[in-house]
């Protein structure tokens, strides 16, 4: 069916937590489709148009990211509250991705290389500080994917996932259409 | 070190298909097997030195840096935890004044834990140095370290009060118990070795094969497949040589039969793989064991030379012309997976205990790329009877699909633990009065990979067509904790021993077991319980049976105990996860600032 067979517009929400704005892009790379994404949808918290708190109840909530400090949970949390329906988009979101590198290494090793021995602050830190302020978000002990935070309905593969891919998923989430996912926008290689 | 090197590979001609036993032979000597001995096996083998290293990696009683001059073993198996093994491994961890996984600062002793080493009616039990020591207490824990301490010898140690049968044999002096609670009329009845081998070698190939078929003996391994078939591929598969492997590496918990076949009936099995020999036109056997049944050694290769002077084995036996064959023994070293038989084969080649994929079947390529035929140690057994007394009288034993007898390895919460041979087609009920089980939760049958089924099914039969089983059946009482005391434990025996050549079974095993201890700690939900069931269809997709088995531990006991679960899962908004916890996730932050 078309797209614009849709009666009413549904509510959709995005963020970006520990990513890359990757997934963000490859969304935005569904190109003329964009148009047709317009009539399909209402954008309200998102880095799109720049909303910073949920004005109202969304439909569809599309996270990328996983969580790499406490105020990507808190955020996540808040989509998860606001929004009908969940989608983690891109590798970070599902599995924590390359943040998740450092889930080997203790934290504590991971901050005193980054601000006391690397070699771009070795010798310039004399007091030994790691940044630590109530307004700066406290870093957790490893990078989690989103579904170890909070329930999430969908996954959508891929570093970013492919635009067709994301666009197929939304148009499915829409239209209340089961999801036939073709080969090629989950073959990697 | 140069030298045993150089002497051990000698002694197997420098053939790198002979690897395990070089590096058990060296480990021997040595102690370990570091980087620089690893390398110098390589030079002397002309391998690659990574070829050496994957081995060695593989198995778990290879051991890359030293374990002490006494390496114990502790065995984590189920039953070894219902009967007190915590308390041991804490006296044996205060005394040693090291944790489990370490050595003791004076180098004197190591502890580490194993799976089932085989000794579930006796539990718990360690291996000490390759020796048994079953049945520990707190206080013995203590006295065996204090006694190493001393200076006492491995067999001073041990003391003489040995099992009873042949574990009193002046070359097995070992402390293990039989526990024979029923003699069958197949492996433990009255026999002498030569009758059947005498017989066979007045009949043609085919007819010993026809006979073996006409019985409808079947493969005790658990799987059930039909021996004469085997043997018939196997005859007919091209070329001129040929092996028959003895499958004694049984490390499904809870199964010791083959221990105590091995012990009291050793002349059988190796009868059976002359008569196996026979059939397929073999000239060279292999009996595959386990590792941690290597305190029987010296009494099987004794056995072997007793057949050899008998004629029983060698060359023109019974005077047959064209009949020779012999065997050899082949341990392994730790692998639950090489029971499976391609993984048994690769083994025996000195590789990693990786399964085959399937075709070619080892009866067409198997052991060095050519015909063989691996049967369970209990399966030869049946053969040599059905010879001897005719498939007439094995065909009037057991139920319509499953012939003849099994040895059945009884233990957990009964009063009688140990070997049970009966007729296929006894009641789960049947077992259970025998052992004189009481207040029983749940029997385990087959051993993790088979189910766990709860007193409405206690009426259900042993037998291939109802309860398939390897032989291990663990009685689980009615004041255990099944997620906690078995479920649990299995989980963590999969993860361990999955080869993790398969992906669905290299990951979902550690998942299964993330997602189980959560469930446990009362944090789990109903997706959690639903996602492992799922992924229990991805689960066949592995390569070999421990792959497609590994979570049945968790999805048979969803199915018939799922109140356990259910009564379990976090009642919390199920929105969010309840296993999160977000001021512990910032903890290590909060300190590392705090001291920053």
């Amino acid at each position: 069916m078309s797209p614009k067979a849709a009666k009413t517009r549904k509510i959709i929400a995005t963020t970006s937590l520990a990513g890359c704005f990757g997934c963000h892009m490859s969304l935005l790379d569904i190109d003329e489709r964009l148009f047709d994404l317009i009539e399909l949808v209402e954008f309200n918290k998102s880095p799109f148009d720049d909303i910073k708190t949920f004005t109202r109840e969304c439909d569809i909530g599309l996270v990328e990211g996983g969580c790499c400090n406490d105020e990507n949970v808190h955020v996540l949390t808040e989509f998860r509250k606001h929004c009908k329906t969940l989608v983690a988009f891109g590798e970070c979101a599902l599995m924590g991705g390359l943040p998740a590198l450092r889930n080997t290494i203790p934290l504590r090793e991971c901050l005193e290389e980054a601000y006391l021995h690397g070699p771009t602050v070795a010798g310039r830190n004399p007091q030994g500080l790691i940044p630590s302020d109530p307004d700066i978000p406290k870093i957790l002990n490893r990078v989690y994917p989103c579904h170890e935070v909070v329930k999430i309905d969908y996954f959508l593969p891929g570093c970013p996932p492919s635009a067709d891919l994301i666009w197929d998923a939304l148009v499915a989430l829409v239209t209340g259409q089961e999801l036939e996912p073709q080969y090629r926008t989950f073959k990697f290689d | 070190m140069e030298k045993n090197i150089e002497a051990i590979t000698a002694k197997y001609r420098g053939d790198a298909t002979r690897l395990m036993d070089i590096l058990i032979d060296i480990q021997d000597e040595l102690g370990c097997l570091t980087p620089a001995t690893v390398a110098r096996i390589a030079g002397v083998l002309g391998i690659p030195q990574v070829d050496v290293e994957q081995t060695v990696s593989f198995y778990h009683f290879f051991a890359r840096e030293p374990r002490g001059r006494f390496a114990v073993y502790l065995n984590d198996s189920v039953v070894a935890n219902f009967y007190g093994r915590a308390e041991v491994a804490a006296a044996f961890e205060i005394a040693a004044g090291c944790r489990f996984g370490e050595v003791s600062a004076d180098g004197l002793l190591g502890l580490f834990h194993t799976a089932c080493i085989g000794m579930s009616d006796q539990e718990p039990a360690a291996l000490i140095n390759g020796q048994v020591f079953p049945r520990l207490t707190p206080d013995k824990a203590r006295a065996l370290v204090a006694g190493m301490r001393a200076g006492k010898t491995i067999e001073e140690l041990k003391g003489d009060k040995y099992g009873d049968g042949q574990n009193s044999h002046p070359l097995v002096r070992a402390l293990v118990k039989n526990h024979i609670r029923q003699r069958g009329p197949t492996v433990f009845s009255d026999y002498t070795p030569g009758i059947a081998l005498a017989k066979v070698t007045a009949m043609t190939s085919a007819e010993v094969i026809a006979a073996v078929k006409s019985a409808s003996v079947r493969g005790r391994g658990g799987a059930g497949f039909p021996t004469g078939m085997k043997w018939e591929f196997a005859r007919r598969a091209p070329g001129d040589v040929k092996y028959i492997f003895c499958n004694a590496d049984e490390g499904e918990p809870g199964t010791f039969k083959d221990r105590v076949i091995l012990t009291e009936r050793p002349q059988m099995v190796f009868e059976g793989m002359a008569i196996a020999a026979y059939a397929v036109g073999a000239d060279h056997g292999i009996l595959y064991v386990r590792n941690e049944y290597r305190y029987l050694r010296a009494y099987l290769e004794q056995v072997l030379a007793v057949l050899r002077a008998q004629n029983l084995l060698g060359e023109r036996i019974g005077g047959q012309a064209g009949f020779d064959f012999d065997i050899s023994i082949q341990f392994g070293a730790g692998a639950y997976v090489c029971g499976e038989e391609s993984a048994l084969i690769e083994s025996a080649e000195g590789k990693r205990g990786e399964p085959r994929d399937r075709p070619p079947f080892p009866v067409e390529k198997g052991y060095l790329q050519r015909p063989t035929v691996v049967n369970n140690v209990e399966t030869l057994c049946s053969a040599v009877q059905v010879v001897l007394k005719g498939a007439e009288w094995y065909n009037r034993m057991g139920t319509e699909q499953s012939k003849g007898t099994k040895v059945l390895c009884v233990s957990g919460d009964c009063d009688q633990p140990g070997i049970y041979e009966v007729e296929w087609g006894f009641a789960v009920n049947d077992i259970l009065a025998m052992a004189k089980a009481r207040d029983v939760q749940a029997v385990q049958v087959g051993g993790p990979s088979g189910a766990c089924i709860g007193p409405d099914e206690f009426g259900r039969v042993l037998a291939y067509e109802d309860l398939a089983t390897g032989g291990s059946f663990i009685i689980i009482g009615r004041h255990r904790d099944i997620l906690r005391d078995v479920v649990l434990n299995f989980a963590r025996f999969f993860r361990e021993e999955s080869c993790g050549s398969c992906v669905p079974c290299r990951a979902l095993t550690g998942m299964a077991q993330v997602v189980l201890e959560r469930i446990i700690a009362g944090q789990g939900t109903a997706e959690d319980v639903a996602r492992l069931q799922a992924w229990q269809k991805i689960m066949r997709n592995n390569r070999c049976g421990l792959g497609q088995t590994a979570l049945n531990p968790i999805v048979t006991t969803i199915r018939n105990f799922r109140p356990l679960y259910e009564a379990r899962l976090s009642r919390g908004d199920p929105r969010f996860v309840p296993s999160f916890d977000l001021p512990a996730a910032v903890r290590d932050y909060e300190a590392a600032v705090a001291n920053g």
